[in-house]
This record gives structure tokens, C-alpha cells and sequence, in this order.
């Protein structure tokens, strides 16, 4: 468990998503207004990048065949389905964003 | 059998004949009318006259009607006299008609003031289809129309009129608008609703004369102002039919007096309708009117039996986006509790009288979902103290429209023709019904004034196996209107941007269905004079660049009818190589693809290329695939690469509801397939056809004639009027070959090329002030909306550092 500085808010806009690197890991920041919340950014079906999707309140819709991610939880809400993306915790502190990142790279 | 005729081919009389018909087979029926049309929806005519719905639309008993139920119908005759004793009566075309039994059902008229000049040109009344047809001939854009009569009628007919680009102002003799129906603080709360729409209220104003010389010019008032005026709508009120009553002998006060069992003093002639007094009440809605008609036809058929006790009455303004409701007296609030809520930004004005524990009287500004519910209150008298803690805000339902499964079967659903949920719960189980045109056709309910269509579709949802939405399907749950209501919204309501018209008519949220359709929708109705939000618009109209299965994107720049050079072909095999592109094809439209390309590299492309986007990525203009046409073929009899490449420039860069591919080819042998193109010119020996609405995607569908025309120029003004038709009228995703099916070529025809000069002109200079400030999306490769549009965001510690939130709190960053 490791909190790293990502980047300052200004650069994620409202209600959109921006994918970071942070070493081998791809990590789609998304800007609910109120909060930021973070995922792997990885669709779980065919692995279309998350943070290019459209927001839709607390989902993300993927941008290739619309799977919808819950950014809260991970969990693919439609269509059913049992899989999930990795979330991460996300704390901003003064202009900067920080991503909780687990030690080793195992996905939950 | 007996001889009835009825007087008055209106909603009352004919509603009542349609009871008499249930009844056992006793008469022989002659109706007569004065107006020349079949019975219609008189109450539609306000959407009529805002453009909501065709006068065709409105017909409620069509021909068909009258000779399956062997009705004698005679239109467009007067009765002008009644002989009680003789039993007769006699029309204007000198016919004489014997009966057994008459039925008056002569509604009324609309009232004209006293006032000098009412008989000038250019001043109308509204009650009927040839007013409303000749008030519509009048109204032009910018004529300058002055309403008198700040009631119901007189603020719809404001909003007809304004919705028709009229300068409109609403003159009322009282100090606050639809005083009848609310109290001041209601009237002052609809005013600014009113006055939001763009239509002027002018209150406390008594009209002393029209000026003008034949035709109205002004209109002056008691306190000395004056208006000018173009046309005047005189809404002021509306007076019963009473004077065959009259002639017949029959008691009469302000309408023909009637009793429980709706008869009159004369044992053979009845009455029905506004023409009616019952019980000292002259009613002016048809839900009173269709009550009084069912007992009626009871007694007239014999079945004595069933009492008329009077209505409640409920009124609801049918505006678009501006909510009125009001039931009961609300001015009567002697010894009546009163509650109360208001929240004037948002427009909200509710108040309830409560006597004695039961409702009163109810009016809704801003918010009108409850109407349902008070009004069940009211008909049924019910106790409420159980809901008194939720008498404002009913108890959240788990539903997220109204839960029907609550409403009881005997409640009224469709308060115009009085249609219970019981019998449609029926209706639906024995008939088997799915769709809401099924459950109008068969038991009527949504087809009056069309305030309780949602309810019945519910119904529909709830109790059919098969339920489908009609063709009026609304865009998407998070904003639950008709793609037609939701322009008329944005453009009477002023909303230019997408979360607004979230917020403001829907769950505040949106998804990926609505958001660009709405993202669409501000651009077109403002002329791309809209506030753009990125985040409402999908990922490749954020990079102007489509998206690809892995994530990658391709670059497909504009190469105008598909001509290029040898020297845009080196840049573009420079790029191809700096870049290390993957994947260099030519499309099916003429042009080049770059695939596989990277989108932080996608504004540097787009600067060595230095040629404009293609749009290949988004819903907009494609592109224009042409022949070689006069310029090298030895067949080609137009120029269709010269007539290509201008019609590309006049269009490109614009959005549309659905991509737009074009072509033009220089004769008949179409070798860019234009006849399967959403647009297309076809040359032939000196003139040139323009086809619309083809197809040869997953569909195939050969483009209709739109108009054959002499010179290059009309044919590029042809595409150029459909072009923005289809803009304005199509919904978000639909192609153009859906486009004109659902339309009809006819009509669109009708509303582009064959348009009057003022409407052609109307469409003409949207496209040029949208054209105007459109410009190439890849110049925002140098200046992106959004600084990081492009970049890859690094961590700032890399390699990472970690550290605790806390540990940093406030650290140099
Ligand atoms: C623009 C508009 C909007 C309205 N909106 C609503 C609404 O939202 N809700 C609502 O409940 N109500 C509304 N109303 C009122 C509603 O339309 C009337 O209450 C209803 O139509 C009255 O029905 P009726 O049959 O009594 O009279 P009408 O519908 O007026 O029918 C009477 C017919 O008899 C004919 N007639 C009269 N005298 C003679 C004669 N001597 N010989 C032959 N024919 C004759 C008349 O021309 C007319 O066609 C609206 C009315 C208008 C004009
Ligand atoms: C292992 C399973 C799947 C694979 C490998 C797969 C793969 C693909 C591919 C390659 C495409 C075309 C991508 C493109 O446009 O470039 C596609 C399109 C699509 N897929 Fe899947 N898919 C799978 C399962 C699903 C599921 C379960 C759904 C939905 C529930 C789905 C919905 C779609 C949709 C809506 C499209 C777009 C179709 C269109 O172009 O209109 N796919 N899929
Ligand atoms: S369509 Fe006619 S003019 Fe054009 S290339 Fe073909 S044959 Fe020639
Ligand atoms: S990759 Fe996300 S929906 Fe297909």
C-alpha cells in the first residue's frame, strides 16, 4: 500500500477521464466533480481504454462496444456479467491527486 | 325506429351519440354540422397552431364513422330555426327535417368584445379549424400579433403564435394571468414562465379600439398606450349557443338549463355540451362534457335512470415546458387551510386549500407530476389525513415513474374521456393490446388533451406481455422526451449546453445515448452558437480521430471529390513513414487512411500533413465521391468533379444527425454511385437530378427524386436545403434513408425545394450562420479544448515514490 502523486486536477477535466502510467500499470483518473475515482483502464471485455468513455453519473461506458464499469466498485453493471476491473483509492490533497497503489501488482 | 337529429357535429354531441350507439339500436341519427370537417379534437388546435401536430392529425370520428354506424351527416349546413310543436327544424339551405327526439349540441362561440375596429381584417378569433388555418396564413415570421385574453386559450394561442416566429404580446384585463384558475402568486409565477418563452404579457390593460384602416394596425388601450399590430387574437371568453334553445321554447339562463337526468323544460329535445347550464355551472372542458353525455344518452334511450351531479373541474395548460395545473376554486379559500411550497429559481409554485380534511382546490406551477393525484382526491372526496405529512411530495415510490400497481382500479386515468384504469387494465387483457395507437383506437383514453399519455403507457408496460413504444419513442430514460419535444425545448427554452438540458428536464446525469444526441442537438438549434462540452461527446469527436479495436486511432484527412496531387500524395507517404503507420489504404470514399496511429502523435500529423480533417470519425460530412464527369470522359455530359468539390466545401465541417456520404456523377451511368448516397447529383443532357436518402451500408435502398433542375447551381441549392432540413429534422442516428421514410419524400419536398421563398431563405441562412462558424477540427491539434486532450499524463514520481497522503500535506509539490 503506497500513495503516489499523480498529477494536478486542473489536467483531468469535468467529467472526463485521463489515463496515467505509473510504472507497468495503466490507470484511467476519472473528474465526478465532487471526487476522483480511479480504475484499471482496461475494459474487461476486448480491453478498450476506459478513460476515453463517456461518463455516465458514477459509470464509465466503454468506448468500444459500450460495456458500462462501475468506478466505484469495478464491476461491469451491463451486460451482466461477473467480471470487474481493479479499482484504486484515490485521495486529493491540496491541487494534487494521489493513487493508492498495492504493493505487488496481484488484481483483486 | 325514431328520427333523432342532433345540432352540432362537435366533441360533445358527437361523443354523446358514440353512448347512444351502446345503447340498444332505437334511432335513426341525422347530424348536422356548420364547420365542413368531420368531428375533430377542437382542443388540439392549439397544438395545431404551434406546429405540433397536422390538421389531418386531429380528426376524432373520420368519414368511415358516420356510414358504419348509419348516420346521415350533413356538413356545412346551418339549422337556423326550431319548430317544437311541428317538430322540425331548418337549415340555412332551406331544408326542413322532421324528428322525434332533438338533440342540441350547438357548444359555443367565442366572444367578441365590444370594441371599435374587432371587425377590421387581420383581427381573428380562435375556437375552429378555419380560425386556426386563417390565423396560420396571417402569422408570418416577424408579424407583430397582439392576443387579447391572458386565459388558457389566450396564452396558447401566444405560444402558437411565437412558436411561428411572431413578435407576440399577451394583453390582459385582469392583474394576473389565468386569474380564473389561480391565485396572484400562481399568475405571477406563470408569467415569468410565459415571459421566458419570449412572449411580452402586458396585465391590467383594457383595449378601448383596433386601429387601422381596413386592416388592423394598432391596438390602443383605456390608460391611452397603444400597440402596433399586424393581427389581433381576441381570446376574451367564450358565450353558449343558446338560441335555437331559444326558438325551441326551452328555459334558458346563461345556457340551456338542464336537470339531474339531463333533460330540458321540452320532453323531446335535450342538450349537451357547452351549450348547457347544469345546476347553475356552464362547463368549458370536455371531461364535464363527455360525463354529461353518457347520461344522456341513458335517458334519452329509455334507460332513465343514471344522474349527472355535476363535475370537477381541472384545468392544464398545454405549453410545452410550461406547467399549469389547477382543480377545484382556488380563490374561494375562505375557511380553508392552506399549504404551501415555492422555490422561485427553479419556478416551483404549489398550493393545496384543505377543508375539513379533504382537498379543495390545488394549483401547480413549474411541477404538475402530482396532478393525478390531487385530482383523484378531489373527484373522490377523499380523506387525507393519512397523507398529510407527504401532502406536497408524495412518498418516493420505488418506481421510477408512477407506480401504477398503487393507482385503484376504479381511478380515473384519461380525465378528458373519463377512462378508468379498470377498463384499460381490461382493454389490454381482452384485446390483447401493445401499443399506446392500439389503446387510444380502442378505448379512447390519451386522446384529449394528451396529459396522461405517460400514465397509459405505464399501464401498457406494466399489464401487455408485448409492450412497444410508439413511433414517438423518447430519446433515452435519462431525459425522457421525444427528440422533436426536446429541439422545441432547447430552442424555446434557450438551453445551450447538454448538462443544462441534464439538469433541468432530466436525471442530471445523462449516458452515452444521450449525451451526444443532445451534444447534436445545441449545435444544430444554435447554429454552432452553443456552448460545446467535450465530456458530453464520444471519444472521437474529443480527438477528432476515429477509434480503433486496440485503442489506437486513424487519420483520414479531406481530399475534396477525391482529386489530390502528387504533392499531398508525398506528404501524405512522409507522414505515413516519420510516423511509422501501420496500416496506408484507400477507403470506399476516395480517400486515404492512416491506421494504427497513436493519439499523442495525432496532433503532430495533423501539422505535417497540413491538410484539413476528412471527419471520417464522427456524425457529420463525409465526403463527396465524384466521376471524372465533363473534365476527361468521354460520356460525361455535367462536371462532376468541378460540382463535387464545391458542394464538399460548401458542407464540410458540419455535423449532421448521422454521417452524410455524397457523390456526384457526370451522366447517368453513375460511377460514383450516387443513387445510393444520402445525397447525390446525377447529370444527364443539360440538367442535372438530385436524389436523397440512399443507401449501400447494411442496408441497401436507392436514393428518392428530390427535383431535377437546369443549372449546377440549383442543383447544389437543392442539396444544400435538404442538406439543413435533415439537420434540423432528424433525430440523432438516423440516416438519411430512414430519414425520408418516416418523413415521406412528398413533405419533405414540400418544406425544401418546393418551400416558399421566406422558409428556403429560413434554411438557407441557418446552414450559412452555422457554415460560418464551423471551422477544420484539426486545427485544435495546435489548441485543444482541453490542454491534456492529447497528452499521456505521467505520475510525477517516476519511478515511484511513495509516500502517505499525510506525510506531503502541504509539501513543495
Ligand atoms: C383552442 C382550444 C383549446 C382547448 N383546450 C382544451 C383543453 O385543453 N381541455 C379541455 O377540456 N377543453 C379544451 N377546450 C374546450 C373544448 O374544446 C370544448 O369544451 C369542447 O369542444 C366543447 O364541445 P361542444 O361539443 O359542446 O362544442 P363544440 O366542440 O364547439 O361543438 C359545437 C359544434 O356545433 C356547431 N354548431 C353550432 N351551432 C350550430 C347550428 N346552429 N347549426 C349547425 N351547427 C352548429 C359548431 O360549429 C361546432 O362545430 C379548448 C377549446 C379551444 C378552442
Ligand atoms: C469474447 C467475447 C467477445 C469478443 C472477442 C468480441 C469482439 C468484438 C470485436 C472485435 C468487435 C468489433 C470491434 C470494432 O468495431 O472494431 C466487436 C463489436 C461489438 N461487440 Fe463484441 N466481442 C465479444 C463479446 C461481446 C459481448 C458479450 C457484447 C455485448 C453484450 C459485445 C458487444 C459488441 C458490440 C455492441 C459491438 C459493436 C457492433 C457494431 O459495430 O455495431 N461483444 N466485438
Ligand atoms: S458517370 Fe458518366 S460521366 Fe461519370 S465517369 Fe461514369 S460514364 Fe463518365
Ligand atoms: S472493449 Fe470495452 S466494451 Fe468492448
Amino acid at each position: 500500500m503506497s500513495w503516489i502523486r499523480i498529477t494536478n486536477t486542473e489536467n483531468i477535466p469535468l467529467r472526463e477521464g485521463r489515463s496515467v502510467r505509473v510504472g507497468d500499470r495503466d490507470i484511467a483518473i476519472f473528474n465526478l466533480g465532487n471526487r476522483f475515482l480511479a480504475v484499471e483502464n482496461r475494459c474487461p471485455h476486448n480491453g478498450g481504454p476506459l478513460a476515453e468513455g463517456i461518463i455516465s453519473g458514477k459509470t464509465v461506458v466503454c468506448p468500444l462496444h459500450a460495456w458500462k464499469v462501475c468506478l466505484e466498485s469495478g464491476a461491469v453493471k451491463k451486460p451482466q456479467s461477473d467480471a470487474c476491473v481493479m479499482t484504486y483509492p484515490v485521495e486529493t490533497v491540496g491541487d494534487i491527486i494521489c493513487i493508492d497503489i498495492p504493493a505487488n501488482a496481484c488484481a483483486a | 325506429m325514431e328520427r333523432l337529429v342532433v345540432v352540432g357535429n362537435g366533441m360533445a354531441g358527437v361523443a354523446c351519440v358514440e353512448q347512444i350507439l351502446k345503447h340498444a339500436p332505437k334511432f335513426e341519427i341525422t347530424i348536422f354540422g356548420d364547420e365542413t370537417h368531420v368531428n375533430y379534437n377542437r382542443i388540439l388546435l392549439s397544438s395545431v397552431l404551434a406546429g405540433e401536430k397536422e390538421m389531418d392529425d386531429i380528426t376524432l370520428n373520420g368519414l368511415e364513422w358516420y356510414r358504419n354506424n348509419g348516420i346521415l351527416l350533413r356538413l356545412g349546413v346551418r339549422i337556423s330555426a326550431v319548430d317544437a310543436i311541428a317538430k322540425t327544424v331548418t337549415g340555412e339551405d332551406g331544408s326542413v327535417t322532421g324528428y322525434d327526439k332533438l338533440l342540441l349540441a350547438t357548444g359555443s362561440s367565442a366572444f367578441i368584445p365590444p370594441i371599435p375596429g374587432v371587425d377590421k381584417k387581420g383581427v381573428f378569433a380562435f375556437r375552429n379549424l378555419d380560425d386556426t388555418r386563417n390565423i396560420l396564413d396571417r402569422a408570418q415570421e416577424g408579424t407583430k400579433a397582439v392576443v387579447i385574453g391572458g386565459g388558457l386559450l389566450g396564452l396558447e394561442a401566444a405560444r402558437g403564435l411565437q412558436v411561428r416566429g411572431c413578435d407576440v404580446t399577451v394583453v390582459h384585463l385582469m392583474d394576473s394571468l389565468m386569474e380564473r384558475q389561480l391565485d396572484p402568486a400562481g399568475g405571477e409565477y406563470l408569467r415569468k414562465q410565459i415571459e421566458q418563452l419570449g412572449v411580452r404579457v402586458a396585465l391590467g390593460k383594457s383595449t378601448s379600439a383596433l386601429l387601422g384602416n381596413g386592416h388592423v394596425e394598432g391596438v390602443v388601450f383605456k390608460d391611452g398606450e397603444s400597440l402596433p399590430a399586424d393581427m389581433v387574437v381576441l381570446a376574451a371568453g367564450i358565450r353558449p349557443n343558446v338560441e335555437l334553445g331559444r326558438k325551441a321554447g326551452l328555459a334558458i339562463n346563461r345556457g340551456i338549463v338542464v336537470n339531474d337526468f339531463m333533460e330540458t323544460s321540452d320532453p323531446d329535445v335535450f342538450a349537451v355540451g357547452e351549450c348547457v347550464e347544469h345546476n347553475g355551472i356552464v362547463y368549458g372542458l370536455v371531461a364535464p362534457l363527455f360525463e354529461q353525455g353518457k347520461v344522456l344518452a341513458a335517458t334519452i334511450t329509455g334507460n332513465r335512470g343514471p344522474l349527472y351531479l355535476g363535475s370537477k373541474q381541472a384545468a392544464k395548460l398545454k405549453i410545452m415546458g410550461v406547467d399549469v395545473f389547477s382543480a377545484g376554486d382556488p380563490n374561494a379559500a375562505e375557511g380553508a387551510e392552506i399549504v404551501k411550497y415555492e422555490d422561485p429559481t427553479l419556478g416551483i409554485y404549489k398550493k393545496l386549500l384543505v377543508r375539513g380534511n379533504k382537498l379543495a382546490a390545488v394549483i401547480l406551477v413549474g411541477d404538475v407530476n402530482d396532478s393525478h393525484r390531487y385530482m383523484e382526491w378531489l373527484r373522490a372526496d377523499t380523506d387525507i389525513s393519512p397523507m398529510r405529512r407527504s401532502l406536497l411530495f408524495p412518498e418516493p415510490s420505488s418506481d421510477d415513474g408512477r407506480d401504477v400497481a398503487q393507482i385503484p382500479e376504479g381511478d380515473t386515468v384519461c380525465g378528458c374521456m373519463g377512462v378508468t384504469k379498470g377498463a384499460i387494465v381490461h382493454a389490454i387483457q381482452s384485446r390483447g393490446l401493445n401499443t399506446l395507437a392500439q389503446l387510444k383506437e380502442c378505448t379512447k383514453a390519451s386522446t384529449g388533451c394528451g396529459s396522461c399519455t405517460t400514465l397509459c403507457q405505464h399501464l401498457l408496460k406494466a399489464v401487455a406481455p408485448d409492450f412497444e413504444e410508439d413511433g414517438r419513442k423518447v430519446l433515452c430514460a435519462c431525459v425522457p422526451f421525444p427528440q422533436e419535444s426536446l429541439r422545441e425545448i432547447v430552442r424555446s427554452q434557450r438551453l445551450k449546453s447538454v448538462q443544462d438540458i441534464l439538469n433541468i428536464y432530466g436525471n442530471g446525469v445523462g449516458c452515452e445515448i444521450c449525451k451526444p444526441a443532445l451534444s447534436y442537438m445545441v449545435d444544430v438549434v444554435w447554429c454552432g452558437d452553443h456552448e460545446e462540452d467535450r465530456s458530453a461527446r464520444f471519444i472521437n469527436d474529443r480527438v477528432h480521430a476515429n477509434i480503433q479495436k486496440d485503442g489506437t486511432f486513424s487519420v483520414v484527412p479531406r481530399i475534396r471529390g477525391g482529386v489530390t496531387s502528387p504533392a499531398e500524395l508525398r506528404k501524405i507517404a512522409d507522414v505515413a513513414d516519420k510516423y511509422k503507420v501501420p496500416l496506408v489504404k484507400i477507403t470506399g470514399s476516395q480517400r486515404i487512411d492512416l491506421l494504427g496511429v497513436r493519439k499523442s502523435d495525432l496532433p503532430k500529423i495533423w501539422a505535417d500533413l497540413g491538410m484539413p480533417s476528412g471527419q471520417a470519425y464522427t456524425k457529420g460530412v463525409r465526403m463527396v465521391k465524384t466521376c471524372v464527369g465533363t473534365e476527361f470522359c468521354r460520356f460525361g455530359t455535367q462536371d462532376a468533379i468541378g460540382a463535387g468539390v464545391e458542394l464538399e466545401r460548401r458542407l464540410e465541417n458540419l455535423f449532421t444527425p448521422h454521417k452524410v456520404k455524397m457523390a456526384t456523377v457526370g451522366c447517368p451511368r453513375n460511377c460514383a454511385e450516387a443513387t445510393v448516397k444520402d445525397i447525390g447529383l446525377v447529370g444527364q443532357e443539360g440538367s442535372w437530378q438530385v436524389v436523397v436518402g440512399g443507401a449501400a451500408g447494411k442496408s441497401v435502398r436507392k436514393a428518392d427524386l428530390l427535383i431535377t433542375v437546369e443549372s449546377t447551381e440549383q442543383a447544389l441549392e437543392a442539396a444544400e436545403l435538404f442538406f439543413q432540413y435533415y439537420r434540423e429534422h432528424g433525430n440523432y442516428l438516423e440516416r438519411t434513408y430512414d430519414f425520408v421514410e418516416r418523413i415521406g419524400m412528398e413533405k419533405i419536398r414540400k418544406e425544401t425545394v418546393y418551400a416558399l421563398d421566406p422558409a428556403k431563405k429560413g434554411l438557407l441562412d441557418r446552414l450559412r450562420k452555422s457554415k460560418a462558424i464551423s471551422y477544420d477540427a484539426w486545427q485544435e491539434g495546435a489548441s485543444p479544448v482541453n490542454p491534456t486532450q492529447f497528452v499521456q499524463i505521467e505520475a510525477m514520481h517516476s519511478p515511484p515514490g511513495y509516500f502517505p497522503p499525510e506525510q506531503f500535506q502541504g509539501a513543495p509539490v
